[in-house]
């Protein structure tokens, strides 16, 4: 008995019905054991199953979803085959779940002491005393400040970081065999990310559990699980030890992904560099915010005082966390949000703040490409009528010359003619963010600001929209800003990148030496953050955690 | 409980917005009842009406001062107790509304009382067993009625109850409250077709509310730790949906106003609203006019009731 | 969402989604067949819907008179027919004043924003806090009753709700990226409100448009109820409940079928309504 396998999953077949009333198949025939004691990961890109067969686990499935065929074993309960209210007596007993969004898990209105001890309520494990004791000791196990007393908070007392960690809590009072993590460090910052991670990790080796973690990001996994199993719709690709899928991947889907995750290095363009050429762009002492404006200050200032230059042909990434002012600089550039302070330069010609200022052929100049390519483009135009609008408003184009250019900027971005009858919401996401840069090469611009353009795309979709950019770049001598919290992306295709940290600019590095060659605390604790693709990075990682209280966004 | 600083400037701030609210409403109504119909003068006087006498009513009146100073001279009057005099029986308007303000009241309250619980019970259990077959009859049921208008539903409670079982009186006499029995069946009639207008809206809303909250990552997450429905709903759902409920029940209530007219004319009951249906039919301005800001009074402070629950029932704004 | 691999450009509403389950289409046949008896009743009347016909009032369903005789012993077939006119045409032109007024506003506001928009606000929520009836009980009163008269008041008493549905739905799409693109392209507000916000928010609209629909018709029963709404000799389907309302205590056909006559008008339209396609009713 001792050989037999914690969980076993047998043919698992996952159907989902489509708002036509159609029914599809997501989660096609899937098979995989996991041994007590073992974390597995659960990698793949969205739309894979990877989530769905995690809640599986649970005997649960999302609505309109149902488990069509298939058997899933935990210990000596065929999940499969019980009923619900069998199921019920399980679920954070032998299986517990940490969720992607700790913060919408949370019940608002009460207080999370209560919320974490719940499951030795529902079970009649524990009696309050002994559960609110086991509560606090995983707290200070989760390496949670205030242990004692951060359990009589709300839940929107505490910080995004520490509610992951306590959604885990919650998920280890019940003593389960198996615990399942669902994307539980996607929404952080990678500086809290780490510390998250680390906590999962000694909590678990102490616990000697078994774990299911879902993830995208295989540096990640990497850190946590013992075994990796890759997805693809519905379909396993590859299974594996961490270190072998690392080291020796043999599927070509898994090759893929690993080379994604290693980008080929950015090669400068050559251009000819010498002082007196004119900065294709010039920010000088810029400074925005949000709010009604008062002595000429708005309420919540978000840049202070900004100075860079970006040379023609050259690309400048802006790095830093949520909440930095990245975005925000790539608005106030671009007169969406006037700055109430400062100097922008466009190709030497001063910019008026706001949009309704500057003239046409300004605007033409710096185009914007936005983060979520699923909002950046009007669902009720068809593609081709997306891209001749900026011909004629710019360059006044119409009728047949207008169509061939739509044709000629589709093939730009690598996309086939015909799409341009198609409407948006029939593209994929790989496709929609292609259109959008098409949209802004339809003006024929210098610079183009990318706002995270490749952060909601699959790793290896964003790393062939990098390629495009470098190739379109090699062609029309383009220039970018390009604006990112992932570190190895910009470091893919810049040149030079500033590092932001609360609305200020912290340090200007060259890309290609950004680790060497970082002194500011803060970026290094940046780039040492990191994750990479090295099952050992994060047990052999030191950071000085005075560093980590003073700038980690926790 | 606690309000937090935030909350309280929330709360202020709606009630100020009230404030500036009604006095934008008098102004429709002072608005649509003294300058759109023309000279009143000329109304008062019909076949009468020669140039001088309609010169000296004028005068008498006050109608030569500016519409304005008009304006906040009867909003000064209505904030002293003085609504005016009814054109049709000289008699002061507040002595005309009075015992009748007290009827009306007395069916609101009691369509209320039977309602509220009603519709909690009905609301909360088909928002529970969602898709059940009590749903799909509760929803079929609750938006037959929403369609309709009131006054068949009236009809249609007099034709079974009164018509075709006979347990009560077609029509009701309001004063004769001498017995208990007495009482109820001149009430009864009102207030239940009264009752079903306001269910049917309370019902949908309290339905929604509850399928809001049940549909949460929380309730999810509850599931997940291995509770049960009753579990999820009552120590997960309800709390959460407690405010937006008590807002339901605000904003259903704000329909009793409209209800009100329709079932005190049909059963002609001795209510505010009946007198102000036949101060229409008799063009008694002074008297529309009081009696339609008793009514966008009570109306929005039930709206504004209910804003007020939507803001105090935010967890986050809890100290 | 996975691209169509289908080469035909030519889908069936049910592909694309667009279906409907059968309680949608009985809602849809009952709007349709109201609509054709609103638009060819006058040529369906067996009688003129003024002419006594029967010297019996209230009388029973024959043959001679399908749906009985009225009060007046005048035949109800024919009344109703009359009736769908006043209560689907007047409940039309007023849902559209209301919904057009609404919507142009509405979108200029979320569009422009700043003090345009709150006062706008502002005021037209005060508006919504009169209740409906009882503002068309004043503007009755104090203007008397006519058809232009109701359907201005009627139009004017769903204009701020209209505003405010589709201003909510406008003020979301207006934050929507693709907005911010074409404004950053240096687009006018025109352009703005025409082509990237309409389009994205007219689903929803409609479908609000329906329910309004069915909120004025209620109103206007409600009004004709009272007497003050379409006046005699012409009748909508509210002033006949009102006239035969003497034959409730008989239960005839007279006060029935009129009052079956509203139900299914409205309850269909609800009905169609809340079973359109989700693609519809939240395209945002």
């Amino acid at each position: 008995m001792s050989n037999q396998p914690l969980v076993s999953i047998r043919d698992l077949k996952i159907g989902a019905t489509t708002d036509a009333g159609r029914r599809v198949e997501i989660i096609r025939g899937v098979s995989f054991d996991i041994q007590p004691g073992e974390i597995v990961a659960l990698i793949g890109e969205s739309g894979s199953g990877k989530t769905t067969i995690a809640l599986s686990l649970m005997g649960h499935t999302r609505t309109g979803c149902g488990i069509d065929a298939g058997t899933i074993r935990i210990d000596q309960h065929d999940v499969t085959a019980m009923s619900e209210a069998k199921r019920a007596r399980i679920r954070g007993t032998e299986v517990s779940y940490v969720p992607q969004s700790a913060a919408a898990a949370f019940n608002p209105s009460q207080r999370i002491i209560d919320q974490v001890i719940e499951v030795t309520a529902i079970h009649k494990l524990l009696d309050r005393d002994a559960a609110e004791k086991k509560a606090v000791e995983l707290f200070r196990a989760l390496a949670l400040p205030n242990p004692d007393t951060i359990g009589a908070r709300y839940p929107h007392q505490v910080s995004g970081g520490q509610l992951q960690r306590l959604s885990a809590a919650m998920a280890l009072i019940g003593d389960p065999k198996l615990v399942i993590f669902d994307e539980p460090t996607t929404a952080l910052d990678v500086t809290t990310q780490i510390e998250v991670l680390r906590a999962f990790r000694s909590v678990m080796e102490k616990g000697g559990m078994a774990g299911v973690y879902v993830s995208h990001d295989l540096a990640v996994v990497a850190q946590i699980a013992d075994r990796i199993i890759v997805l693809k719709s519905g379909e396993i690709q590859e299974e594996g030890t961490a270190q072998q899928i690392l080291d020796a991947p043999t599927h070509p889907y898994t090759r893929e992904l690993l080379a994604a995750f290693e980008p080929v290095p950015h090669v400068p363009l050559d251009v000819p560099q010498d002082a007196s050429r004119q900065p294709i762009l010039e920010v000088r002492n810029l400074s925005a915010g949000y709010g009604p404006v008062r002595n000429g200050e708005p309420a919540a200032k978000i840049l202070k005082d900004i100075n860079f230059r970006l040379q023609p042909g050259k690309n400048l990434g802006v790095i830093g966390e949520s909440g930095s002012g990245k975005s925000t600089l790539a608005r106030a550039i671009s007169g969406i949000l006037p700055p109430y302070q400062g100097e922008v330069v466009v190709n030497g010609v001063v910019q008026e703040p706001s949009l309704a200022q500057r003239s046409k052929e300004q605007l033409r100049h710096a185009q914007i490409v936005f983060q979520l390519p699923d909002t950046a483009l009007n669902p009720a135009q068809p593609i081709g009528a997306i891209l001749a609008r900026p011909l004629r408003f710019y360059h006044n184009m119409r009728g047949a010359a207008c169509e061939a250019r739509v044709i000629e900027l589709l093939d730009m971005v690598q996309l086939p003619a015909a799409l341009r009858h198609r409407l948006p919401g029939e593209l994929s996401g790989g496709q929609k963010q292609r259109v959008n840069l098409a949209r802004a090469l339809a003006a024929d611009p210098k610079l183009i600001l990318c706002d995270e353009i490749t952060s909601a795309l699959d790793t290896v979709v964003g790393a062939a929209i990098i390629e495009l950019l470098k190739e379109l770049q090699r062609e029309l001598e383009l220039s970018y800003m390009f604006i990112s919290h992932d570190l190895s992306t910009v470091e893919a295709i810049c040149d030079d990148v500033l590092v932001m940290y609360k609305g200020e600019v912290v340090e200007a590095l060259p890309a290609a030496r950004m680790s060497e060659d970082a002194r500011h605390p803060y970026s290094r604790l940046l780039v040492s953050s990191v994750p990479k693709l090295d099952t050992g990075w994060l047990a052999g990682l030191e950071q000085d955690p005075e560093l980590i209280a003073r700038f980690a966004n926790r | 409980m606690l309000l937090s600083y935030s909350t309280s400037i929330l709360v202020l701030q709606r009630l100020a917005i009230a404030l500036l609210t009604l006095v934008i409403v008098s102004f429709a109504v002072f608005f649509a009842t003294e300058l759109l119909p023309g000279d009143v003068a000329q109304i008062l006087l019909g076949q009468a009406a020669t140039p001088e006498a309609v010169a000296g009513l004028r005068e008498a009146m006050g109608l030569n001062q500016p519409a304005f100073l008009r304006f906040l001279g009867w909003l000064a009057g209505l904030l002293h107790g003085d609504f005016g005099i009814s054109y049709v029986n000289n008699m002061p308007v507040a002595d005309l509304i009075g015992d009748r303000l007290v009827n009306s009241l007395r069916l609101a309250g009691v369509t209320t009382l039977v309602s509220v619980p009603v519709s909690l019970c009905l609301g909360i259990g088909a928002a529970m067993w969602r898709g059940s077959l009590f749903d799909r009859i509760v929803t079929v049921l609750t938006i037959s009625v929403i369609s309709v208008p009131e006054f068949m539903v009236a009809t249609l409670a007099v034709l079974i109850f009164a018509v075709w079982l006979g347990w009560l009186p077609a029509l009701s006499y309001g004063a004769d409250v001498s017995s208990f029995s007495a009482m109820l069946k001149a009430y009864a009639m009102p207030v239940i077709s009264l009752s079903f207008v306001v269910c049917a809206q309370m019902i949908r809303m309290t339905r929604a509310a509850v399928i809001d909250t049940i549909n949460t990552p929380y309730v999810e997450m509850a599931l997940l730790k291995g509770a049960r429905r009753s579990r999820m709903v009552l120590r997960h759902a309800l709390p959460n949906a407690l405010g937006p409920i008590a807002n339901a029940i605000a904003l259903s209530l704000s329909y009793l106003v409209g209800g009100v007219i329709i079932v005190e004319t049909i059963f002609n009951y001795p209510g505010v609203a009946k007198l102000m249906v036949d101060a229409v039919a008799t063009r008694d301005l002074p008297l529309i006019q009081s009696c339609a800001m008793i009514f966008c009074v009570s109306y929005l402070s039930l709206i504004t009731l209910a804003d007020l629950m939507a803001i105090l029932s935010n967890p986050r704004l809890r100290k | 969402m996975k691209p169509t691999t289908s080469p035909f450009r030519f889908m069936s509403p049910r592909q694309m989604g667009y279906s409907f389950n059968w309680v949608g289409r009985i809602g849809l046949a009952v709007i349709v067949f109201w609509a054709l008896v609103a638009i060819f009743g006058p040529m369906l009347q067996p009688y003129s819907p003024g002419e006594i016909v029967d010297w019996d009032y209230f009388g029973p369903m024959t043959h001679q008179y399908l749906l009985g005789t009225d009060y007046l012993g005048r035949d109800v077939l024919s009344r109703i027919l009359m009736g769908a006119r006043y209560t689907v045409g007047i409940a039309l032109v007023s849902v559209f004043l209301a919904c057009a007024g609404g919507v142009v506003l509405g979108m200029v506001a979320a569009v422009i924003g700043g003090w345009f928009d709150m006062i706008l606000s502002r005021l037209l929520d005060a508006f919504n806090g009169i209740p409906s009836l009882l503002f068309g009980l004043v503007v009755v009163a104090a203007v008397g009753s006519s058809i232009p008269v109701l359907v201005m008041t009627l139009a004017a008493i769903y204009l701020p709700g209209a505003y405010r549905f589709a201003r909510a739905l406008a003020v979301n799409v207006n934050t929507m990226d693709f907005v911010t693109v074409a404004r950053a392209r240096g687009e006018k507000t025109p352009y703005l409100i025409l082509r990237e916000i309409f389009p994205n928010i007219l689903g929803p609209v409609l479908a609000d448009l329906g329910l309004r629909f069915v909120f004025i018709v209620l109103v206007l029963s409600g009004l004709s109820f009272l007497g003050l709404g379409v006046q005699p000799p012409y009748a909508d389907w509210g002033a006949l409940v009102r006239e035969n309302i003497g034959a409730l205590s008989f239960g005839a056909p007279a006060i029935i079928f009129p009052s079956v006559a509203i139900a299914s008008l409205t309850i269909s339209v609800n009905m169609f309504i809340d079973n359109l396609p989700t693609k519809i009713r939240d395209r945002s």
